[in-house]
């Protein structure tokens, strides 16, 4: 659950309010300033990539992120154009993701809450990705896809919070394309590079397809996929295979969720819906089961400061801050135990 | 064949459209399992084809644990469709969102000693959704979908199955889904044998602590 401060901040300022957000979970460091008009005011992220062959190491991430900290807010507030005390309210993602990283990030925010005697908001990262893309869609009561390196996760929106009707039961889809490329190896994250070999491949390869009702699970097509790697199949071929039965499983999985709660709208968002076979998979879906289908733009798929602010914004404007002292970071913080209190 | 049959489309679910049609004077549901168009054919066909066998096969013999499913009429592997027996009925989904919570409850525990039945006899569910059960008029439950069933003594599998059903109570059924999981847990134990329900239970705690961000570690 958010934490709950009993002070109620009030703006005494006319004019749309502002919300600087702070996103450090993973790979990504990113700034953005978000407006309560609805527009992302300003957004700049950095990337930290590990050498090809090798996932993130907590350490080194947040070492990154500390070292473009500094200049990645100053960039955002140069895009942004205004003077920092127009800020109403101070946004950081408190989880779920790494710990080093998103210590990294709080650190950051507690430091700018503190300074400008502005409330600071912890944000749970996967309802960002939700709602930045509902902003950008203009999705109204969807059945979400949330497909990243952290997330798998089916969910729809329903007393107070994001309930949970399907994910995965082992690894995300994220961390199978990033542990695939990681084996061959090609460089993270690995989606993109997957995705641009499968369009060569054409031959399709068997390889296990679990689905377990609205869940999926995907270790094992993991471990079947590496072992076809070492055997000398075109990688092509098994880059093709392995998105398609990967993708297959979750449109399944999603379409038994759109037929069981019988939403009207379908949205896909995440880092993973950048991918254009997935797209394409889930659109189809969609319509036959005659649901608008709604996809995060490309910018705002993968991780980046805007989601953080934006959601940020939301919660502030719905009472939610915390304490600089109270502001603890959540590594594991399961998206269905957070009450939304802006929807 | 479905074309000599004057026949409505009843149900569109996610894999299958379930089609109301009168064969030869019965009222039966034609389930067909509809090509995919965004999978690849390769894997289209053999999902539709396997599951249709296995729906087929494992429906029926459920009626041998004890379990109430509809009389299998014709399986036709072509077309990958089932014609069964019409259940009249609610699906449980509704029946819970419209009932009180004494009859809600009564039926969860009734549902559970059903899954307990199946998995005693050596058969997993593998999609306990609301969506797939129907309540008749005498209070009885009728499980309609077998499409992910499977025959498995595996504590694993059994744990999956109970593990999803726990899913839906907390998401379809938030509110007042809780009481009615554990209900449906009591009637699972009742039939099992309540060494064999905690191991279950033990499994499904197992399993949930294996996704990323679980609430207990």
């Amino acid at each position: 659950m958010l934490p709950k401060e009993e002070a109620i901040y009030t703006s005494t300022k006319c004019g749309p309010r502002i919300c600087l957000g702070i996103e450090s979970t993973a790979h990504t460091f990113g700034v953005a300033v978000a407006s309560s008009e609805g527009k992302i005011l300003s957004d700049v992220n950095d990337q930290y990539s590990p050498p090809p062959g090798k996932g993130i190491h907590p350490r080194e991430a947040a070492q990154h992120h500390s070292e473009v900290a500094p200049k990645v807010l100053q960039e955002s507030l140069r895009r942004w154009g205004e003077p920092l005390d127009r800020i109403d309210a101070v946004a950081f993602s408190a989880g779920p993701g790494l710990g080093p990283v998103l210590r990294t990030g709080a650190t950051m925010a507690r430091t700018l809450a503190y300074w400008l005697e502005k409330p600071l908001v912890p944000v749970h990262h996967a309802i960002a990705h939700i709602e930045i893309a509902a902003q950008m869609t203009g999705a109204i009561d969807p059945l979400v896809v949330l497909v990243s390196g952290g997330h798998t996760t089916i969910t729809a929106f329903a007393g107070d919070r994001w309930r949970v009707f399907g994910e995965t039961e082992d690894i995300t889809l994220g961390n199978l394309l990033d542990m695939f490329a990681r084996e061959v190896p090609l460089p993270t994250p690995g989606g993109p590079e997957v995705e641009k070999l499968a369009d060569q491949g054409s031959k399709f390869m068997d390889l296990p397809y679990v689905v377990k009702g609205n869940d999926v699970s995907y270790s094992g097509l993991l471990t079947a996929a590496k072992r076809l790697l070492h055997s000398k199949v075109s990688l092509d071929d098994l880059c093709y295979s392995l998105q398609e039965v990967a993708f297959s499983m979750l449109a399944e999985a999603a379409e038994r969720a759109l037929a069981h709660t019988g939403k009207r709208e379908l949205l896909l968002t995440g880092g993973v819906a950048a991918n254009s076979r997935l797209r394409e998979m889930l659109g189809l879906v969609a319509e036959d089961h005659g649901a608008r289908f709604l996809v995060v733009p490309r910018g705002f798929s993968g991780d980046c400061g805007a989601q953080i602010a934006w959601t940020g914004l939301l919660a502030f404007s719905a009472g939610v801050n915390v304490e600089v002292s109270r502001s603890f970071v959540k590594p594991r913080w399961r998206l269905d135990t957070v009450d939304v209190l802006w929807r | 064949m479905g074309e000599d049959f004057e026949q409505r489309l009843l149900h569109r679910g996610a894999e299958a459209d379930l089609y109301l049609q009168e064969w030869y004077g019965l009222k039966v549901v034609r389930k067909v399992r509809i090509p995919k168009l965004y999978r690849v054919k390769e894997l289209d066909i053999t999902l539709r084809r396997t599951r249709t066998a296995h729906e087929a096969l494992i429906m029926h013999d459920a009626k041998r644990a004890g379990v109430a499913t509809p009389l299998i009429y014709l399986v036709d592997m072509e077309d990958t469709a089932i014609v069964m027996q019409y259940i009249e009925g609610t699906r449980l989904k509704e029946y819970l969102e419209s009932s009180k919570m004494k009859e809600r409850l009564k039926v969860c525990r009734t549902l559970g000693g059903k899954v307990g039945r199946l998995h005693s006899f050596g058969i997993v569910h593998g999609d306990l959704t609301t969506s797939n059960m129907i309540v008749t008029g005498d209070s009885g439950i009728v499980l309609i979908d077998f499409g992910l069933a499977e025959y498995s003594r595996e504590l694993e599998k059994r744990g999956v199955d109970i593990l999803l059903g726990q899913r839906v109570f907390y998401s379809t059924h938030h509110g007042y889904g809780a009481a009615c999981y554990r209900a449906f847990l009591e009637g699972y134990r009742d039939r099992v044998g309540s060494e064999e329900a905690e191991q279950v239970e033990e499994r499904v705690k197992q399993i949930s602590r294996r996704g990323r961000y679980a609430i207990e570690r």
